[in-house]
């Protein structure tokens, strides 16, 4: 059963779902106080949370059979969860509409493209809008941007964070002409600090870094989002034994699936192109082979179509094969302009 | 970081003995393995191998910082914010302050275009004191294809700077900041790079400029799988130089023509039934796409209908801007700072039109060439 059905007040549930209890069982084993320190609460409105949760799951342990199995759940307290999870906005409609509205947590998601199509724009991007506040519809949670080439450059990072503020603010003055209850009070130095930058050099690194991140992520739990960008560079460049490669890359996935899954959260790995001999031609392919393509849930495809920018979804579990397109502005990505241009100009 | 040694991380003793056992001395060797794998070859647990695998990827797991700390460190320490300007305006501008610090920046171009004129542009403007907006500092100059012409470099500071370079000994001191190294062979430009490494801890070196790259890597090898894998350990060292030092590399790069196995689409998008070839020569970067994606900055130097253009083909600061630029006696400048804004995959077209009027001009009716024979 999921916190979301729980007869508490909605600031409550909202403060539970963002340190990322979404289930009952995620409380079990909680103690009030350890419950009041990660929501900031009192310690006895922390009790009644928790006493009003063991009520619940009991009436629940008497009609479900998930008591027999450890961690295990029903497809619908999944559906429930799902629709209580909040998706990372790209700033682009289009994209987001294809992706089912954005970024999913819980999944990792893998984009592929060629040089200069937006990789690492994107990246940039989602760092940032991970960080929208939960009044304004996003997530309210921090990033980790993981960099494996260099090229994050703090200069763009800051552009798209001050766009951002901007476009927050607009949003905010539209969405509440009435009640100007909420401010927004984050500022682009504020945005930057609240992404943690790692830069790796190696490929022992880089398997460091993601065992690692999941003693970091437990001390930080308001990251909601991890990049990698890439994870193909290292393993690129002068590997030898090739089926080392392999076995090292299924670890690392299959770490970064537990990363998502345990913590709630989002990973967004980049990964490079190469051309591979397919059907009588040249052509295209997302690097590292196949075994490693089965290894995440999503994969989207940034292409160049014609003279536009396009996302395609490669492979996904849930969502629909379907192209977008999206632009890469001074702002950070954002929808395709050309069609919006010609009608205004009209 | 991957050479740390395991017993220098604080292990339990009898894990780290257990680790040297088994002649697993760094924390490349033990991350090389999964969890299974060294519970099996260590004959311990499972939560003693977890255990030791979280302490030995916290240590070899480099520091972390916030992007704020990034910025600020960068504004501070580095000058112009950790930026080369080049001291053409437009470009500057784009790439928010000049040729970032720390990564690759690359020159792509056909011969004759200008490429080397630029690198030796930057090579002076490296050594200049800071006053003048320079680094002030020395330069490692690469020069497979012996073009560096120290004559031609003194002019050009003469012409820009000329308050400077008229001052008694000043073009000794800044001509002598540049080092110029003539490797002839793959393995001697190999050694030349562990030699710079050196140097790069001891001296004040600000800018190393590899004139060109493909000349270097075409040389003895053939085509193919062995080709790649050793572009591949070269880039990875010079990339991971720039990244340590907090130095500019500048590399060249050649062109080549693109041949019809290239694959530039998709499975899953629908074939064109155009030929994308046009009629004027279509020409590609030369060192694949690998290359292509190691590369931070691309800068691509081209010719169309008789005038040079400098293309931001790939940045991830600055927008898909074109500038016109005229090669003169000064070095390298630009005809209009704005840039034109191009759309879509044509930033990354190298064009060649008319370039052979650019070079083979006889002085009538163009830019001052400088002082070239005809």
């Amino acid at each position: 059963m999921e916190v979301g059905r729980l007869p508490i007040s909605a600031s409550q549930r909202g403060k539970l779902i963002r340190a990322g209890y979404t289930t009952l069982s995620s409380l079990s084993s909680l103690s009030p106080s350890d419950l009041a320190r990660e929501l900031n609460v009192t310690n006895s409105e922390a009790l009644e949370i928790l006493k009003v949760a063991s009520l619940n799951s009991r009436l629940d342990r008497t009609d479900g059979g998930h008591a027999i199995f450890n961690g295990a759940q029903t497809a619908w307290d999944m559906l429930h969860e799902e629709q209580l999870l909040r998706r990372i906005t790209t700033s682009c409609a289009d994209l987001d509409n294809i992706l089912g509205g954005g970024i999913n947590c819980k999944e990792v998601t893998e984009i592929g493209g060629v040089p200069g199509i937006g990789k690492t724009q994107l990246g940039i991007q989602l760092a940032v809008n991970v960080q929208i506040p939960v009044d304004l519809g996003g997530l309210g949670g921090k990033a980790v941007y993981i960099d494996t080439e260099g090229s994050f450059m703090v200069e763009r990072a800051l552009q798209i964070a001050e766009a951002s503020v901007l476009d927050m603010v607009e949003y905010n003055d539209l969405l509440r002409k009435e009640h100007r209850k909420c401010q927004v009070n984050l500022k682009p130095n504020d945005l930057l600090e609240s992404i943690y930058y790692f830069r790796i050099c190696s490929y022992t690194e880089q398997m460091a870094v993601i065992s690692y991140l999941d003693k970091f992520i437990s001390a930080h739990k308001d990251v909601k989002i991890v990049i990698v960008d890439s994870v193909t560079f290292h393993f690129r460049q002068d590997f030898e034994d090739l089926a080392l490669r392999t076995r090292l890359l299924s670890g690392m996935a299959l770490k970064l699936m537990n990363l998502a899954k345990t913590y709630n959260l989002a990973v967004v790995i980049f990964n490079q192109v190469t051309t591979k001999y397919m059907e009588g031609s040249f052509q295209l392919a997302l690097a590292l082979g196949d075994s490693w393509s089965h290894s995440c849930t999503n994969r989207v495809i940034l292409y160049w179509n014609g003279d536009d920018r396009y996302a395609f979804i490669d492979k996904s579990p849930s969502l629909r094969s379907a192209s977008a397109p999206f632009s890469v502005t001074g702002k950070g990505i954002r929808n395709s302009a050309s069609n919006h241009k010609r009608i205004k100009l009209m | 970081m991957a050479d740390k040694l395991i017993k220098e991380m604080g292990l339990p003793k009898s894990m780290a003995n257990v680790f040297a056992a088994r002649n697993i001395t760094t924390a490349q060797e033990a991350l090389a393995l999964t969890d299974f794998e060294l519970m099996l070859l260590l004959d311990v647990g499972m939560a003693e191998v977890s255990s030791a695998l979280a302490r030995i990827s916290e240590i070899a797991c480099p520091p972390y910082q916030t992007a704020l700390a990034l910025m600020e460190q960068r504004i501070q320490k580095e000058g112009h914010g950790g930026h080369l300007p080049t001291g053409l305006k437009g470009l500057d501008e784009a790439l928010c302050g000049g040729i970032p610090f720390g990564v690759l920046t690359e020159l792509v171009g056909p011969a004759g275009i200008g490429k080397t004129q630029f690198c030796m542009k930057l090579s002076l403007l490296a050594s200049l004191p800071t006053a003048y907006g320079g680094l002030n500092g020395r330069v490692i100059y690469i020069d497979v294809e012996s073009k560096f012409s120290s004559r031609r470099m003194i002019e050009i500071g003469v012409q820009s700077f000329p308050d400077i370079f008229n001052m008694k000994g000043m073009a000794q001191e800044m001509a002598g900041r540049i080092l110029v190294l003539r490797p002839t062979s793959l393995s001697k430009f190999t050694e030349s790079l562990q030699q710079i490494q050196v140097a790069l801890r001891q001296q004040q070196v600000k800018l190393v400029v590899i004139d060109s790259m493909t000349a270097v890597i075409s040389g003895d090898y053939g085509q193919g799988a062995s080709r790649q894998h050793l572009l591949g350990w070269h880039v990875s060292f010079i990339k991971s130089l720039a990244e340590f030092s907090r130095i500019p590399i500048v590399v060249t790069n050649q062109v080549r023509s693109q041949t019809r196995d290239e694959g530039c689409q998709y499975s899953f998008q629908v074939r064109s039934t155009e030929d994308p070839v046009g009629y004027d020569s279509h020409l590609v970067a030369a060192l694949g796409i690998n290359w292509a994606h190691s590369v931070t900055i691309r800068l691509v130097l081209e010719a169309k209908s008789g005038q040079r253009f400098i293309k931001l083909a790939k940045s991830p600061m600055s927008p898909p801007l074109a500038f016109p630029f005229n090669i003169t006696a000064a070095g390298i400048s630009l005809l209009d700072d704005y840039g034109r804004e191009l759309k879509g995959a044509e930033i990354n077209k190298i064009h060649s039109h008319g370039h052979s009027d650019v070079i083979n001009f006889d002085g009538k009716g163009c830019s001052d060439q400088w002082g070239k024979p005809t």
